[in-house]
């Protein structure tokens, strides 16, 4: 299980999956976990398994439990039933102070009266470390984050991304097995974000750390993680690296969460090697392949997104055509959205990659076009 | 210069004159040669020599001083706590009759509260004196700490307190380590009240004291009965020298360490970009 940091998720033979190797054991196993706060369920009878090493990000709306979660990780709430074991020990009855788990918090939670470097050594002086190995922890944690010029500043006399930088620090002077992260960019702006995010991916590779990170911010997760877990009112809908989540969802849920999508209801019918979806009276079927199997007449889903749909002046031979009306166009520099009204009101979104420097734009408000997708581009779902 | 009106000008005056026409009056006679308290007869500071001389006062003074340090200083513990334990404990049946029944003896009159302690301490058999006096200050005193306390934890960010037992503190040890040096400023200003309002206290003391133990406003009290001495001048004189010391010198601090404060966020910014 242990690997040299290089071996983390690149294309190669050394490629870091765990959990898809049968006999690798996991360092977090939650294990029909159940937690409720009065009537409310906030996690419904969940069983997840987290891997050492792994950056592992839980995603879901406000109130969807991924923060009670956490807090259960940490120590701060205790599961109503099932188990939560951490290197095959039920931590239940370790209380905070006692878990080889650190968190940071999303409010960062630094100590205004202690200084950064304080701030950092508070954990490995209340492990009673010598002051030695206390001073080495703190200068090392300091250069990792880049701190070194701040160590006697308060947190008040630091801007927010410094701040963001001690509370990483902070959480990872004890070499916790397991850090967990509480929306730990929420509170920087978008620029400053994209940064710390690679800077964490960085940090977390270096450290070989385990991390579960808590987020509501999509393409956060998608960027960090190794593993994304979708939540929806307590429980799992999802659990995959963030490839098979964009590209194949399990359900409607997680298509629409993750990303732009069109989507488009119909009855299902099989024909051949691929599926007929029905959507709409005097429209072509769609016709997507699929590895499901659903019966004839089912209702069902199509999902498509934007990328995947091309868009053109004249019709395509090919499958999946249809004609529609240039309603409105995004142009965002890099790429074009249009949303393009179909007969009956549907819309539907194509996105172009704008590889040509042309000022000009291919295609204008109320423009008649086509639009299409190959068979293999939708994504059939039963829910 | 619309500010400066006339209209503004008149309500100042008349509005300091009404506050402290009074206490100028007082801390002039208290230089008044003369024995006679309104007849003026040129300036002395004799009746302060006097009043240090004056072993009732001084004894009662001292008296005075030791009520006031130990009560504020127990009724800032039992204040502080109970602000804790009002704040943390979350919602529990019979919250609210409990939290009421903390703040009730701010409302409560001071005659009823003085009685109930005097009858108490005549049961239970304790004898009146310094002590007695100390515990019943402690009573009073301590709601008004736990106000001022509780104020300042409704507005702490209980992520603070997770963090340090996330980083190892067992509970008291986050108490000790983290909340209590963030929330000093209000256990020290909650001190501060309880200590003066331990020192100005004279209807709860008198219920509660004995003849061993006579705090200064009894003092002052039972010694205007006969007659207003130059002696009480001065020494009522000497306390509002205290006390404005005391409140001037306490808000020249906190502005300067609000000024500080602003230099160093300045500072930061600049420094960050």
């Amino acid at each position: 299980m242990t690997t040299a940091p290089a071996d983390r998720p690149r294309p190669g033979p050394a490629v870091f999956a765990p959990w898809d190797e049968p006999d690798a054991v996991p360092l977090i196993q939650f294990k029909n976990v159940t937690k409720r706060f009065g009537d409310f369920t906030a996690i419904d009878d969940l069983t997840l398994d987290i891997y050492t090493r792994e950056f592992f990000a839980l995603l879901g709306p406000s109130g969807c439990g991924k923060t009670t979660m956490m807090r259960m990780l940490a120590g701060f709430e205790t599961p109503t039933e099932g188990k939560i074991l951490l290197s095959g020990q039920d931590i239940a009855p370790i209380p905070p102070n006692q878990r080889a788990v650190n968190m940071m918090f999303q409010s960062y939670a630094l100590f205004p009266h202690l200084s950064v470097w304080e701030n950092i050594a508070f954990g490995l002086k209340r492990e009673g470390k010598d002051k030695d190995t206390i001073r080495a922890r703190v200068d090392e944690m300091l250069r990792l984050t880049r701190l070194e010029k701040f160590a006697s500043r308060k947190p008040h006399q630091i801007s927010g991304g410094q701040r963001q930088r001690v509370a990483l620090a902070r959480s990872l002077a004890k070499a916790p097995k397991l850090l967990l992260l509480d929306e730990p960019l929420g509170a920087l702006d978008k620029k400053l974000r994209e940064e710390t995010q690679f800077e964490l991916m960085d940090i977390q590779e270096k450290t070989g750390t385990t991390f579960v990170i808590v987020t509501h911010d999509q393409e956060e997760a998608m960027t960090v993680a190794s593993r994304v877990a979708v939540m929806d009112e307590g429980k799992l809908i999802q659990v995959a690296t963030p490839p098979v989540i964009y590209e194949q969802p399990n359900s409607v849920y997680v298509a629409d969460f993750i990303g732009d999508v069109t989507i488009f209801e119909g009855t299902v019918r099989k024909d051949g090697e691929h599926y007929r979806l029905d959507w709409a009276e005097g429209q072509p079927p769609l016709r997507v392949r699929s590895p499901a199997s659903l019966r004839d007449g089912q209702t069902a889903y199509v999902a498509i997104r934007p990328e995947k749909v091309e868009i053109h002046h004249n019709r395509p031979d090919d499958h999946n055509v249809l004609r529609g009306k240039v309603v409105d166009i995004g142009y965002l520099g890099n790429l074009s959205t249009y949303h393009v009204e179909l007969p009956g009101g549907r819309m539907i979104r194509a996105q172009n990659f704008n590889t040509e420097r042309d000022t000009r734009q291919p295609f204008t408000w109320e423009d008649e076009v086509w639009v299409n997708w190959t068979e293999t581009c939708g994504v059939l779902l039963e829910r | 210069m619309r500010r400066f009106s006339w209209f503004n000008v008149t309500s100042l005056t008349f509005g300091f004159a009404f506050l402290y026409l009074p206490m100028v009056l007082l801390v002039i006679y208290s230089f008044n040669a003369s024995k006679l308290v309104t007849v003026w007869a040129g300036f002395s500071t004799r009746w302060y020599g006097e009043l240090l001389r004056d072993e009732q006062f001084m004894d009662a003074a001292w008296v005075t001083i030791r009520v006031a340090l130990f009560s504020s200083t127990l009724a800032t513990v039992l204040g502080t706590l109970a602000a804790v334990v009002m704040i943390r404990a979350g919602r529990f049946p019979g919250r609210t009759l409990f939290s009421g029944m903390i703040y009730a003896p701010l409302v409560m009159p001071e005659v009823i509260t003085g009685l109930s302690l005097l009858l108490l301490f005549i049961g239970i058999g304790l004898d009146r004196g310094i002590f007695t006096v100390v515990l019943a200050h402690t009573t009073f005193a301590m709601c008004y700490v736990s106000v001022v306390v509780s104020s300042r934890l409704a507005t702490f960010d209980t992520a603070l307190e997770e963090a340090a037992l996330d980083l190892g503190c067992s509970p008291f040890e986050a108490f000790r380590l983290v909340t209590l040096p963030i929330i000093a400023p209000a256990v020290i200003s909650g001190w501060l009240l309880a200590f003066t309002l331990s020192l100005d206290d004279l209807v709860i003391a008198s219920f509660t004291t004995g003849p061993s133990a006579t705090t200064l406003p009894i003092q002052i009290f039972s010694s205007i009965r006969l007659g207003v001495s130059p002696q009480i001048n001065a020494l009522s004189s000497l306390l509002i020298g205290v006390v404005a010391i005391g409140v001037i010198a306490a808000s020249l601090a906190t502005k300067r360490r609000a000024v500080t404060q602003a230099r160093e966020e300045q500072a930061a910014a600049r420094v960050t970009g």
